[in-house]
């Protein structure tokens, strides 16, 4: 048996009832829709339908039998004196399918006859092509993108036999393999590539369009799980964030009072400063909270801090920082009050509010409220540090002068 | 464990019981696992505390419980993602017994460290199938319930049996009597990206 590899497979009849008889191996199948594509490997065209293999061609020896293996020879070779010393080379296998096995194998395929005029349509391509192509010149319905402008067959085969074919605008460019048949006609398997993922839902196509070989369905099933998993991680990622941000305002934040905390105070002062902006800040104690605590339970001084918390929020702009800084201490910032005497008039106004007996469960708890305040117009070069001590100062001024009363720092406290 | 399988608990057990029982399920396990990421890795005992507390707060033996998450995954709506994924196996109940084999394959290229055991199907006469899972103990309870609500999904009239199990492996047989008793549940290969 020769050792030589295939250099070209295959054959072909696509077998319909009209197939008129096979002829010799020039001559192309007719124009009407049915079609005898045959292979001439050997010359001579079987009948259609036919499944038997090629009788032997004039180009080769006789052989006593066909070779059962399907290796085949070049058409080219003709026998000349110095071959009758060879051994004889295998018997060209025909491999003869009918239509609707052509159709199982490859859905997407087109035939072409030598004169560019399509025989046969796979189911699927028929489905995504206007009905009636068969017998219609491909030229009138397709171009080919590549090889660029192609018509003729010959032109098909050119790029060796890959080819993109471009329907119009209702269909994405089709990919696809052509190779050549007998008779000068052209097969081309086509295929909608990653196109397939959209076209499988505007033409509703089913796995059963597809060869059982094809990895069509493998695709889709993974697109379909990687954008569930995509989904998912976006839905993580967002619930992330969200926690992020509780986590950071929580970092900020107060519990029992819901103000600021001593670290979103310093943040705040930080960035205020850094900006030049000009604030005032008031320090302020609660006066007598230790008696509450004691006499009346935790509890009630617990209360007791949620209402002043809320009592200096209303009493302040949306802009201001309210922050709890110690156990019974508050800071402000008050952004844009510098004068003093609108500082002291702040001051005073919480002084008045905390001075109100707060009612706890029928209890009622009395506090006082000492302050000390200053701004960054006392200062040439205002600093967070000597500030909150400065604050801090006039504090102190004020409980040794009786408390319940505002002091504003200056140098000589 | 993958995320995967203790979101399925936790999915069976809230959808099917309600949240206070899976509070009471988490709290049992003592994994001090509240809820669980769909894309987290978990270590097996997890699973193992899990499926032990919901066996305790659901009084119903494991097996049950299994079969139970295994036709849920298939039957319930939330997003119903699972149950396509398996349709794509097959646009038969047949063909998809016979993409079993893949199934374990096919997830792991979907969802890496998401491993499922081995499982091989033979159909050894028309229409009678043997399914055999080699790997994890359990798994075959829930493949059983899975099949049992493949088979209603796509119209089918099959008999599921838990076969004799082999060393290391699970047995299930399936005799499938008619493929479109009913109209099944409607599949279209496009419909599933949102």
């Amino acid at each position: 048996m020769s050792a030589r590899p295939p250099s070209r497979i295959v054959l072909a009849t696509v077998a319909t009832p009209e197939a008129p008889p096979a002829g010799a191996a020039a001559s192309g199948p007719p124009a009407a829709g049915p079609s005898a594509v045959a292979e001439a490997a050997s010359g001579a065209l079987p009948g259609p339908g036919s499944a038997t293999p090629l009788a032997p061609a004039p180009l080769w020896p006789e052989a006593d039998e066909p070779s059962p293996a399907a290796a085949l020879a070049s058409p080219q070779r003709t026998a000349g004196p110095m071959d009758s010393a060879e051994p004889a080379p295998p018997q060209p296998l025909a491999v003869t399918l009918e239509a609707a096995a052509l159709d199982r194998l490859m859905p997407m395929c087109l035939v072409l006859d030598r004169r560019g005029v399509i025989a046969h349509v796979g189911p699927t391509l028929a489905k995504l092509l206007p009905a009636g192509c068969p017998g219609q010149p491909l030229a009138g319905m397709a171009s080919f993108r590549r090889p660029y402008a192609a018509t003729t067959p010959e032109e098909i085969l050119r790029s060796g036999g890959r080819v993109t074919l471009a329907f119009g605008a209702e269909l994405p460019p089709l990919r696809g393999q052509a190779v050549p048949l007998g008779g000068g006609g052209v097969l081309l398997n086509l295929t909608l590539g990653l196109s397939v993922v959209e076209e499988i839902e505007r033409r509703d196509l089913a796995p059963g369009d597809f060869a059982h070989t094809d990895l069509t369905v493998e695709l889709l099933y993974m697109v379909e799980a990687k954008s569930a998993i995509l989904r998912e991680g976006q839905r993580l990622n967002a619930r992330l964030a969200e926690a992020k941000k509780a986590a950071e305002v929580q970092a900020l934040t107060d519990t029992l009072t819901g103000l600021a905390n001593r670290r979103a105070m310093e943040q705040t002062l930080d960035e205020l400063l850094k900006l030049g902006a000009g604030f005032g800040l008031l320090q302020l104690d609660l006066d007598f909270f230790k008696q509450v605590n004691d006499t009346l339970g935790h509890a009630a001084g617990d209360h007791v801090l949620q209402t002043v918390g809320a009592l200096l929020r209303g009493f302040t702009r949306p802009g201001d920082t309210v922050a709890r800084t110690g156990g019974d201490e508050f800071l402000l910032i008050l952004p844009g009050t510098t004068d003093p005497a609108q500082l002291r008039a702040v001051g005073e106004r919480l002084v008045e509010g905390i001075s109100h007996p707060i009612d706890y469960d029928g209890q009622f708890c009395r506090v006082a409220a000492s302050v000390g305040a200053t701004a960054t117009a006392f200062y040439d070069r205002p600093d967070a540090d000597r500030m909150l001590s400065d604050a801090d100062e006039a504090l102190y001024a004020s409980k040794r002068s009786g408390r319940s009363q505002v002091s504003l720092w200056h140098p000589d406290l | 464990m993958h995320g995967l399988v203790n979101c399925a608990i936790q999915g069976f057990v809230t959808d099917t019981c309600g949240q206070p029982a899976w509070d009471r399920v988490t709290r049992t396990s003592g994994t001090g696992f509240a809820r669980f990421e769909v894309m987290e890795l978990y270590d097996d005992h997890v699973t193992a505390r899990l499926l032990g507390a919901v066996e305790r707060v659901l009084g119903k033996p494991l097996s049950r419980i299994l079969e139970d998450i295994g036709s849920w995954l298939v039957a319930s709506g939330r997003p119903g993602t699972v149950r396509r994924l398996l349709r794509f196996g097959g646009e038969g109940f047949e063909e998809f017994l016979h993409s079993l084999g893949d199934l374990p394959g096919r997830t792991r290229l979907a969802v890496e460290g998401f491993d499922l055991p081995l499982i091989e199907v033979t159909e050894v006469e028309p229409h009678s199938f043997r399914i055999q899972l080699t790997g994890t103990r359990g798994f075959g309870h829930v493949l059983f319930g899975l099949l049992h609500a493949m088979a209603d999904d796509y119209g089918a009239l099959a008999v599921i049996d838990q076969a004799d199990p082999v060393p290391g492996g699970e047995v299930l047989a399936v005799r499938v009597f008619q493929s479109n008793y009913s109209s099944g549940r409607d599949f279209r290969l496009g419909q599933g990206r949102t």
